[in-house]
């Protein structure tokens, strides 16, 4: 008797459990159709009602979006977030800064937590089939930086020698694919990767390239030789699948920006203090969504 | 080289935005805790109830708690309850349901271990001299549980606000986070920062979590 109440009860506990899991799971699958049937035809006029453009940054990825040691939020993003508030509002700081982590930024457009997304979001396919994204405003490539005494200027000078790559990163895979003769040193973190060229463990390390101006700055005796190589990425913004209203008026915004310079003006005084002259403002700013 | 790390610290308002993260942090672990220990004695008495279909329902809830990862459970009420019902709760508010929970889930799981551990002649005896069965819960059972409930009880507390820095990824930003903006910050200029912000986290933590640890030391001692 005792025994066939422990059976039922471990059934019963399996199926509870599984009901539960199930529940979970079917919410995803829901969401598909909700999220293209709710796109409202009045986005806009939603935003002017609240008086708020909620805008999701990074807090943490400086000089794109990160928060100053004033508890403001600062950076590349950041300065066209404001542009576009006071285009859409009259006022440059009817924003709303909803800070988001990488892993986050499709999620916080799908569940409408946020009007548009503004986080350095690098446009790939996989990303437009849930977000749409609208024309660029900044392109990234690799750069390689080297020190200045033995300067790298060209991949063939790299054979046969060891290049520092962050695992997991553009950089990493472009060089397995391309040039699989390069052996490469692989770390985890920037820091780690960055340490490892000043102790001179390789000839070189490949990064974003903004990432690299930006340190080369910093780090007297290393210098960027190549400025742009691989696969020429796209940063844009993005906003929720379907929200053609809002999609349309932030392209035309990008296109009445570009006749402007506005970019450039954002370069000089965001990413300019970073970056020094080391870095052509060409090499990295789109304006009028044009490459 | 070390002191300018620790500078970076002091500088602007830094040391004042640590300290409101850690207020954040324990807003929401406080709330949460507090939820939790009240559900939490109910769940586990619920636990040890004679019927089979309470005791299983109680068994999934903590089970379907324990095996989907708390992360899950905060995209879940925070991104998919918004997307699906288009319930929209503040993150905050997300964070404590969520904390809550997970705390009511295991914090029951600790009562009913508590309570099955109390040898059966306690219970017998409080029937046999009268008490209601509410009356020997009430006066036999509990205060004896809650005396061998209290280590885990305090282990789960000190868990439960360490990982409430799992809150920044629905866009909370609580301590741990303004420590990586502020490292992030000054990577650059100040390669040693890192390591002083996060000897100040570490001291935050310890100055929260250790009182809690004397204190339930303290009890513990008391009650022998």
């Amino acid at each position: 008797m005792k025994s066939w109440k422990k059976v039922f009860a471990v059934i019963a506990t399996f199926v509870f459990t599984l009901a539960f899991a199930a529940g979970c799971g079917s919410d995803a699958q829901t969401d598909k159709v909700k999220t293209s049937a709710s796109s409202s035809a009045s986005a806009i006029e939603q935003i002017k009602q609240r008086g708020k453009l909620r805008v999701a940054v990074f807090s943490d990825k400086p000089p794109f979006g990160y928060v100053d040691q004033n508890g403001k939020n600062q950076g590349y993003d950041v300065y066209f977030a404001h542009r576009l508030a006071k285009d859409l509002l009259g006022d440059e700081n009817a924003v709303e800064f909803v800070l988001t982590e990488a892993a986050a930024r499709i999620e916080v457009l799908e569940a409408d937590k946020v009007d548009i997304t503004l986080a350095n979001f690098t446009v790939t396919p996989e990303r437009k089939e849930k977000v749409d994204f609208a024309a660029p405003y900044m392109k990234v490539a690799l750069g390689v930086v080297s020190p200045t005494g033995e300067p790298v200027t060209d991949v063939s000078q790299l054979k046969g020698k060891k290049l520092i790559v962050n695992k997991g990163t553009t950089a990493e895979t472009y060089f397995a694919k391309n040039y699989p003769d390069i052996e490469l040193l692989k770390y985890d973190q920037n820091t780690e990767a960055f340490q490892a060229l000043k102790d001179g463990r390789g000839a070189a390390l490949a990064h974003d390239n903004t990432l690299v101006f930006a340190w080369a700055r910093e780090n007297p005796g290393f210098t960027v030789g190549i400025t742009k190589l691989g696969d020429l990425d796209t940063i844009a913004p993005a906003v929720k699948k379907g929200n053609t209203e809002l999609l349309n008026w932030v392209n035309d915004e990008v296109t009445k920006l570009g006749a402007e310079n506005f970019f450039h003006k954002d370069f000089e005084t965001t990413l300019l203090p970073a970056y020094g002259d080391s870095v052509k403002p060409d090499d990295v700013v789109v304006e009028g969504g044009k490459l | 080289m070390s002191d300018w790390g620790i500078n970076v610290i002091f500088q602007g308002q830094n040391f004042l935005r640590l300290l409101e993260g850690l207020g954040v942090s324990m807003r929401i672990a406080v709330v949460s805790v507090l939820i939790s220990s009240v559900c939490g004695i109910f769940l586990g008495l619920l636990m040890t109830s004679r019927y089979v279909a309470v005791r299983s329902l109680c068994r999934s809830y903590l089970e379907a708690v324990r095996i989907v990862p708390l992360l899950v459970w905060l995209f879940v009420f925070y991104f998919e309850l918004t997307k699906v019902l288009h319930l929209q709760l503040p993150a905050e508010f997300v964070a404590d349901i969520v904390f809550s929970i997970w705390g009511t889930a295991e914090m029951g799981d600790l009562v009913r271990g508590a309570v099955t551990s109390l040898p059966a002649h306690q219970r017998e005896s409080g029937l046999a001299v009268g008490l209601t069965r509410w009356q020997v819960y009430r006066y036999v059972i509990l205060p004896q549980a809650v005396r061998r409930l209290l280590p885990s009880a305090i282990n789960l507390v000190t868990r439960m606000i360490k990982t409430t820095s799992l809150v920044v990824l629905i866009g909370v930003v609580e301590v741990l986070k303004i420590g990586q903006q502020i490292i992030e910050v000054s990577i650059l200029k100040v390669p040693t920062a890192s390591f002083w912000v996060y000897a100040i986290i570490f001291f935050l933590y310890f100055i929260i979590c250790w009182p809690i640890s004397l204190w339930a030391k303290h009890l513990e001692k008391r009650w022998q």
